[in-house]
């Protein structure tokens, strides 16, 4: 048996100065204090924020396929070193994950591994072309045990085969997971449509042509009684829709991307493709609108949509490069320099959009995005909201480098994430306690 | 100046003083010895990834007139055309010691990025960049301008409009900025469909038939875009080549409702029947052949200044 942990004097959720004591996984008290059992690991936590374990509702693992940008073990790394104990690994791999095969083989390679739990998301359709469902309860009742179904970087576009796999979803209380895009409205596009675009000479990615696509799939959701989740929101006609759909009682849940609540078009005046991400960088009066949504719950979760890209295929011409960007290590940091820093949300609003929401939606809430409580498993992320560091694109454990970060600085990180008690991802500061 | 990328960034005193150069060296032309040694030893490369045999002429005439040695690098025949990157190609030119590199790129923002890249060390030359920017052909245009209505002078008082697919052009960016900052009122001309959406900071004028810019403006130049058919046919931005032309072609017609001295400009190649007739292209207002022989000038000035210009100011 692995030997006992305290977590002395953390600030939980930022608000509640608290010891913990880790057992056999899981929390077996909480406390002002605790009473250091002999063989116990101790960490001194003051100043420390402790949030339940990240869920990311959004990651490219790249696996199978794309190893040379990313595998499920070095996704996993940069993962638990950004605070996540759990991360939905999109479909979009090379062979496509859309059948229980796929899903399986991904599931335990996360579980092999052990930094995180991988949980596959499931193609909506087959090979992601938008014409056949997948065999999504094939899927579903496999060992992956999947509940989310997206094409994921391609949108269920045909507006019939969305109705259906909306429909179909509700068979095991699933939800389609859509990348709201008009696709004829943005061939050929490269950045947000706008004043910027028009001075580069770069074809427009126009707001309306996710807004569209948004207001279309919340009515079909309504029209049929389905959950549909609307991945990284980019304009603030978009936070409209949600905001009215919410309203009629529509079960439309949204997530926002820390790199939309930071960056703007005005990144791609570089020419630099690392800014180059779909749906594109957008304008500040966007920003704003989703900070706002994010802050008055519009918004559900920050996911990171964390797309890793071989340097060939970002160090080219911006029309030639691919969409994505790195976000893992670097979500929790902005998170707390544009939400947390900024005051529009606390520690524990950052516990809901990371944890608590995510594990919902995904449907792995008896495992993660629990309460810090005694009983419960031991998924915790110990953040240093003053260990302000600097990007390195290189030193990050992604086996890409492709962030739109290196050389910022950032306010905090996490210092330790714990899955299931046993550590993950220990700060150097951290490490000796465990030694 | 050590790269000329762009003509939003280019000042008065910098935009004036090429055309001061190119006005030397446009006299240079007339003697019987055209060749000038001033860039002696200096190595520039015609580096195109898009055809455009006339611009790739223009510039190699101007640096061998300069006595430069030049090396074409085309994109088709060359690794390039294999997949080579353009980061490959930049550090293959730099190994090969290039002073300047002239670049035609089918992308956006390609000689920015050679610029600032970290990839070579010499002087990047946008010979066009897909549909960002062309900043010779506008300085060729400005120079055209300044010659006939303007002497010595900037283009303040001058009225240009410039006619056609404003969207995918990087002649009218280009020329936008360019000719406001020498002081020019520049009117784009263009059907909705072929104007950016965002235009709206852009330091002119819009205006979406050619009648209504002739009835408004006492246009001084009026510049003729190419417009490409596949535009018109497949790409569904103009219902087709009959109707652009009904509309926005100069005819003679509408070409003798110009005041008398303005000129009639295109950078070329022209679709004569499409945007431009017969009759407007060769009568006597067009300068088109003449922003040709303009285009070598402009070029050497912009050579010389960004390779010797700081020899010389030392």
């Amino acid at each position: 048996m692995s030997r006992p942990i305290v977590i002395k004097n953390a600030n939980l959720y930022g608000d509640t100065v608290a010891s913990l004591l880790i057992e056999n996984g899981v929390i077996t008290k909480v406390a002002d204090t605790i009473e250091t059992p002999d063989d116990a690991v101790v960490v001194e936590a003051d100043g420390l924020v402790v949030l339940p374990g990240l869920v990311d509702l959004h990651t490219h693992l790249r696996e199978p396929g794309r190893e040379d940008a990313e595998t499920i073990e070095t996704g996993s790394r940069a993962a638990a070193r950004g605070g996540w104990t759990a991360v939905h690994a999109m479909a979009n791999t090379n062979p496509v994950a859309d059948t229980a095969g796929v899903v399986e083989q991904v599931y335990s390679r996360g579980q092999e591994i052990g930094l995180i739990d991988v949980y596959p998301v499931g193609a909506v359709t087959i090979g992601l072309k938008g014409e056949h469902l997948s065999e999504m309860g094939a899927m579903a009742s496999s060992k992956a045990r999947v509940r989310l179904f997206s094409d994921d970087g391609v949108c269920v576009y045909d507006p019939v085969i969305m109705r259906r796999a909306l429909e179909y979803v509700k068979t095991f209380d699933g939800a389609v997971v859509q990348h709201a895009q008009d696709l004829r409205l943005t061939e050929g596009a490269q950045m947000h449509e706008g004043e910027v675009s028009a001075e580069l000479g770069l074809a427009g990615w126009p707001a309306v042509a996710e807004e569209s696509i948004v207001a279309r799939d919340a009515l079909l959701a309504e029209h049929v009684g389905s959950r549909v989740h609307v991945q990284h929101l980019s304009t603030a006609g978009s936070v409209e829709i949600i905001r009215w759909a919410k309203e009629r009682g529509i079960k439309v849940t949204a997530e926002a991307t820390p790199h939309h609540l930071l960056l703007t078009d005005e990144s791609a005046r570089t020419y630099d493709p690392l800014f180059k991400v779909n749906p594109p960088l957008r304008t500040q009066a966007d920003v704003d609108a989703l900070r706002t949504a994010v802050a008055d719950g519009t918004i559900d979760i920050i996911a990171t949509d964390h797309a890793p890209h071989a340097s060939e295929d970002k160090d080219c011409e911006w029309a030639a490069a691919s969409f994505g960007m790195l976000g893992l290590e670097t979500a929790l940091g902005v998170i707390q320099k544009v939400l947390v820093d900024t005051g529009a949300a606390t520690w524990r609003d950052v516990a809901r959009l990371m944890s608590e929401a995510p594990a919902r939606i995904g449907q792995v809430d008896h495992l993660h995005g629990r309460p810090i409580a005694e009983g419960e498993p031991a998924n915790l992320t110990l953040v240093d909201p003053k260990a302000a560091w600097t990007v390195t694109p290189e030193a990050l454990a992604s086996r890409a480098s492709n962030t739109p970060y290196g050389g910022i600085e950032l306010p905090g990180r996490a210092v330790a994430t714990f899955l299931r008690g046993v550590p993950t991802h220990l700060d150097a500061q951290l490490e000796g306690a465990f030694a | 100046m050590r790269h000329l990328l762009t003509t939003k960034d280019l000042s008065k005193t910098d935009a004036l003083r090429i055309l001061d150069t190119a006005t030397q060296m446009a006299a240079t032309q007339e003697r019987e010895v055209r060749k000038l040694p001033t860039l002696r030893g200096k190595t520039v490369v015609n580096l195109f990834f898009e055809d455009s045999t006339r611009t790739r002429i223009s510039f190699e005439a101007a640096a061998k007139r300069l006595s430069a040695d030049v090396i074409n690098f085309s994109a088709k025949g060359s690794s390039v055309s294999k997949g080579e990157s353009l980061k490959d190609t930049a550090l293959t030119l730099q190994a090969m010691g290039a002073d300047a590199v002239v670049v035609r790129h089918w992308a956006s923002g390609a000689a920015y990025q050679l610029a600032h890249g970290g990839w070579l060390h010499g002087s990047v030359l946008n010979a066009g960049d897909g549909t960002h920017q062309h900043p010779t052909q506008s300085l060729l245009d400005a120079f055209t301008i300044r010659k006939h209505l303007a002497p010595g002078g900037d283009l303040e008082g001058v009225t240009v409009a410039i006619v056609g697919d404003v969207l995918h052009s990087r002649v009218a960016r280009s020329n936008v900025y360019l000719l406001t900052t020498l002081g020019a009122k520049v009117v784009l001309v263009a059907p909705p469909t072929l104007v950016p959406v965002g235009i709206e900071p852009w330091p002119c004028d819009v205006v979406h038939t050619l009648d209504q810019a002739l009835d408004t403006y006492e246009i001084d130049a009026l510049m003729m875009l190419r417009v490409q058919r596949e535009r018109m046919t497949g790409g569904g931005f103009f219902p087709s080549p009959n109707e652009y032309s009904r509309i926005f072609g100069l005819d003679g017609d509408r070409l003798r409702r110009l005041p008398d001295h303005a000129i009639v400009m295109h950078p070329g190649p022209m679709n004569r029947g499409l945007e431009i007739s017969a009759e407007a292209a060769d009568s006597p207002r067009s300068v088109i052949v003449e922003q040709v022989a303009n285009g070598v000038a402009v070029r050497m000035a912009a050579l010389y200044l960004l390779l010797a210009g700081e020899e010389a100011a030392q």
